[in-house]
């Protein structure tokens, strides 16, 4: 009765249809990325941000464990953090508010080849897309996620953020923030998530440090950096900076990173609380627990063409 | 019954007789049985509960009528309920075309006093009804108006299965009946029984086969007449009998799709849990989501990933994905979004039938977004136009939404088997390295943007950003008032080039007169027989049903001006100025005033009689004006 109404020809695959294809290089012929080679657009951050010690490690991460452009991809959400795709010299996704983790999720379980980082503020982690990190963190998806948490909505210039303490004075909250913040480490923690990190963008050799263990962690790996925003909460984290006259804990050496209880009980401590690796577990990711069902289900139909599994199916609906 | 001349093309006339009467090609009646008919086709409606397994007789005898190279098309209400609650499914079975589920029964099969009272007035007058006396006290008004056959359906079931079965064969008993009824080749059922409870525990299937057994041997009193169907002149080889969400699903498949997400919601569910049963066959998968917004987003990301995925939803669930819909528009990322109408807005009538996405699925969201909408019409477009809707992604780097709605999704029909040798396609991204790249090159053939998937090398080291802001050419953010015209030109463009694509609609009857009906979707079977009935009583009407919702083919205006009347036919509210939402489309679109609409609400799908009062007094109310 009906057929194909448009008469398409059958595509080449998918992407490439009207670039210039270029031999492949060997990888060991490769030389490593320099930085220069990495960054994109200057930063839209005001000067002092803490974004810009994030950005910089990334960098320094491309370029120390030899990563090619290609096999990285960034995707971010909305926020000022966000703009993070646009500075980095490499595949990137500028998604929707608060919905960067399953965009992320896509990519990573299609391309098991692809280093998959997520960027983003506390309000896309924590308000709009809270859902999301959670639902992220129970599947294990892998991937790593930095929360670049400055306590405020500094996009849309100083409205109350899901982080603000109690008493902050906001645009949106004159008298001060009457909402009980969140607390990361604890949502992260309850969530299921196999990798919860503190940091701070005012420690950069620490940050490098749990940048580089989120990246080699199978699994959902998160990391809460504190990052000020000096122009709508200035001076937010020197408690937590020795520099400011603050103190920069490190999680004590005996903390067991698999006890979920002591790291919840450590997340509870007041303000400035502990930096490092709160909890680490290796539970099966999603990516596997799908590869293995497709592998399973592979098996049955060895050595067959799609169409000829799919005739198999239409043959049982005559 | 009806019976129908040979297939003459859109002239081809039905005449209509009185189902218990002059057959004209009745056998000879023996003594002591019933006299038999040929008969070219029947609509058989069973009217049960929703738990009684009805779905299965209608399954099992659409599933005989593919085997049978017949026609055959299903029509089923299911309620809202978690468990129980009234349920019909009727099927219509013929050795011709079969366009729609029919307006009247020629037989009602009632199980409960409920199902008799609810549904004799869909029988045609002089039609059976079978029932079962254990549970139905007739009406005798109506007895006076029917032909009435009582079988203690419950009771010989209970009695042909033993105690412990209770009444649960009662459906395949039902079956039994319906099969010596119209003489339907037993060997064929028996095998279908079979097949149908295969790898479950053997006693299933043995008391299944007593139950058909017991049911066609059982001795039916008053039974008259019975029946058996003409041969099927359409001899085009091997049917596959299924329904419209499990085409879809397929044809998707075909087209190369293999990664999908989702999140369960009535009816678009049944396309989620194929594809997550299916996909890893065939080195895919399919991810439940957490919600409908992570599930557009995770197929999104497939899509930059290089895939081109599926999304879907019904209802409510087709508003939350609006959002990222914009994006996927914005950044020119290929994408299929399922959305299997039902009754709106908000919760409305999840069971029941609408097409009132079409406005959403056109316009939704915030912004300038163009998009490409299309509708299947049947179950077999359904597969075909699956594959159309990939293509179309890909060619045009767009999303494509593909309209179906609760009938169509859930009626089974039988169409000829594929070509899946050639129809299956392979669109596993291709990451070769390439020398530059532009993602938003303004200079492409027709604006059409071309993505390269992360992982592939690009020379000049300059890589690409895909986008929700406006961008320049590389995908990065700009407030430029000139590229912002550019790109929103560029994303409208590409559609038009799209437009000059599609093929204008083949008119259905003359191309000149009085009369033209004009549907989209699953309302094409209905419309087409509202012509022939229409044509067959004398009366100047065409019909033209439109596949591709947006853009609109070319060349529609031509054809509006051979009519005095437009009626664009829909299953939606004629809203506060009068028109559906495709008739204030195309007002929109060609500023013809002879447009006008024939719409309803009532969540049932159209019946023939409907669509032809409804155009007819439409225009008696625009003569009193004159």
């Amino acid at each position: 009765m009906s057929s194909v109404s448009l008469p398409f020809e059958i595509l080449p695959r998918t992407g490439n249809l009207n670039t210039t294809p270029v031999a492949p290089i060997a990888d060991a012929d490769r030389l490593g990325l320099t930085k220069k080679q990495v960054a994109a657009d200057h930063p839209t951050w005001c000067p002092g941000c803490g974004d810009f010690s994030v950005l910089a490690l990334y960098f320094k991460l491309i370029e120390k464990r030899k990563i090619w452009h290609e096999k990285i991809t960034t995707v971010a959400g909305i926020g000022c953090s966000s703009r993070f795709p646009y500075f980095v010299q490499a595949h990137g996704a500028h998604y929707i508010h608060g919905r960067a983790l399953p965009f992320a999720s896509g990519v990573s379980l299609t391309r098991p080849d692809l280093h998959v980082f997520t960027f983003g503020g506390d309000g896309d982690a924590f308000s709009i897309g809270g859902n999301h990190v959670n639902h992220t963190a129970r599947k294990n998806i892998k991937m790593t996620y930095v929360i670049m948490d400055n306590w405020v909505y500094g996009l849309t210039k100083k409205q109350t953020s899901p982080t603000s303490p109690i008493g902050f004075k906001s645009k949106t909250d004159l008298g001060g923030a009457l909402d009980q913040p969140i607390n990361p480490m604890k949502q992260l923690i309850s969530a299921g998530a196999t990798f919860v990190a503190r940091a701070s963008a005012a420690n950069i050799p620490h940050l490098l440090q749990m940048m580089e263990a989120a990246m080699d962690h199978d699994g959902f790996s998160v990391i809460e950096c504190l990052s000020e925003c000096v122009e709508f909460f200035d001076g937010a984290f020197d408690a937590a900076n020795p520099r400011k006259g603050g103190k920069f804990d490190l999680v004590p050496a005996e903390h067991d990173v698999t006890d979920e209880f002591a790291a919840y009980k450590m997340a509870a401590d007041p303000f400035p609380g502990k930096f490092g690796i709160f909890y680490k577990v290796n539970r099966p990711t999603k990516n596997k627990n799908e590869a293995d069902i497709t592998a399973k289900a592979m098996e049955k139909v060895q050595g067959k063409k799609p169409w000829e599994i799919l005739q198999a199916t239409f043959n049982r609906m005559k | 019954m009806r019976l129908r001349s040979a297939k003459t093309g859109w002239a081809n006339v039905r005449t209509t007789k009185v189902f218990m009467s002059e057959a004209t090609l009745s056998a000879p009646p023996t003594e002591g049985a019933p006299k038999v008919s040929k008969v070219s086709e029947a609509i058989i409606r069973i009217a049960g509960n929703s738990q009684d397994g009805i779905q299965a007789i209608g399954g099992f005898l659409a599933r005989l009528a593919g085997r049978s190279e017949q026609e055959v098309m299903t029509f089923m209400t299911i309620p809202s309920t978690i468990s129980g609650g009234p349920s019909i499914f009727q099927v219509r079975i013929g050795s011709g075309d079969v366009l729609s589920a029919g307006d009247e029964a020629d037989v009602l099969l009632a199980f409960y006093q409920h199902s008799y009272e609810g549904h004799l007035s869909s029988l045609k007058p002089g039609g059976i009804v079978l029932y079962d006396s254990d549970h139905v006290q007739p009406n005798p008004e109506f007895q006076k108006l029917y032909h009435h056959v009582a079988v203690p359906i419950t009771s010989r079931t209970v009695e042909a299965l033993g105690g412990t079965a209770k009444d649960k064969g009662k459906n395949v008993f039902s079956l039994g009946l319906i099969a010596k009824m119209f003489d339907l080749n037993v060997s064929k059922l028996e095998k279908l029984i079979m097949e149908r409870f295969a790898g479950k525990d053997e006693s299933i299937a043995k008391n299944a086969l007593m139950a058909f057994h017991t049911g066609y041997g059982s001795s039916v009193g008053n039974l008259i007449e019975t029946f058996q169907f003409v041969e099927s002149q359409k001899k085009s080889g091997q049917q596959v009998v299924m329904n419209g969400n499990e085409a879809l699903a397929y044809g998707l498949i075909a087209a190369g799709v293999r990664f999908g997400a989702g999140y369960p919601i009535t009816p678009w569910t049944d396309i989620m849990e194929l594809l997550r049963r299916e996909l890893p066959k065939y080195g895919g998968a399919f991810i439940q989501c957490e919600d409908e917004i992570a599930s557009i987003s995770m197929a999104i990301g497939a899509g930059y990933a290089g895939r081109v995925a599926v999304t879907g939803s019904s209802g409510p669930g087709i508003s939350l994905k609006t959002e990222a819909l914009g994006w996927a528009v914005m950044a020119e990322m290929p994408l299929i979004v399922v959305d299997v109408q039902r009754g709106g807005p908000s919760t409305g009538m999840p069971t029941n039938v609408e097409q009132s996405d079409l406005n959403i699925a056109c316009f939704g969201g915030h912004g300038d977004s163009p998009r490409v909408v299309i509708a299947p019409t049947n179950v077999e477009d359904c597969f075909y136009m699956a594959i159309e809707a990939v293509n179309i992604a890909r060619k045009y780097s767009v999303p494509v939404i593909i309209l179906t709605d609760q009938s169509i999704g859930s009626r089974i029909e039988a169409f000829e088997e594929p070509n899946l040798e050639k129809l299956c396609q392979d669109i596993s991204p291709d990451l070769t390295p390439v020398a530059d790249h532009k993602p938003y090159d303004l200079a492409a053939e027709n604006g059409v943007t071309r993505h390269v998937a992360p992982g592939t090398r690009i020379a000049s080291g300059k890589y690409p950003v895909v986008t929700g802001l406006e961008h320049d050419e590389l995908g990065h953010p700009t407030g430029s008032p000139k590229l912002h015209t550019q790109m929103v030109a560029k994303r409208r463009n590409k559609l038009k080039a799209l437009a000059s694509e599609i093929p204008t609609p083949k008119i259905y009857g003359p191309p000149e007169g009085n009369i033209l009906l004009v549907g989209w979707g699953s309302t094409e079977g209905p419309i087409r027989e509202a012509v022939d009935r229409a044509r067959a009583a004398g009366d100047s009407v065409s019909s033209l049903h439109i596949k591709h919702i947006f853009p609109l083919p070319n060349g529609l205006q031509n054809i509006f001006a051979g009519f005095n009347h437009v009626f664009v036919v829909e299953m939606n509210d004629e809203s506060l100025y009068g028109y559906g939402q495709l008739g204030a489309l195309l007002r929109a679109r060609y500023c013809d005033p002879k447009i006008k609409g024939v719409t309803k609400t009532d969540g049932l799908t159209f019946k023939v009689r409907e669509i032809l009062e409804h155009a007819k007094s439409s225009i008696a109310a625009g003569i009193r004006k004159l």
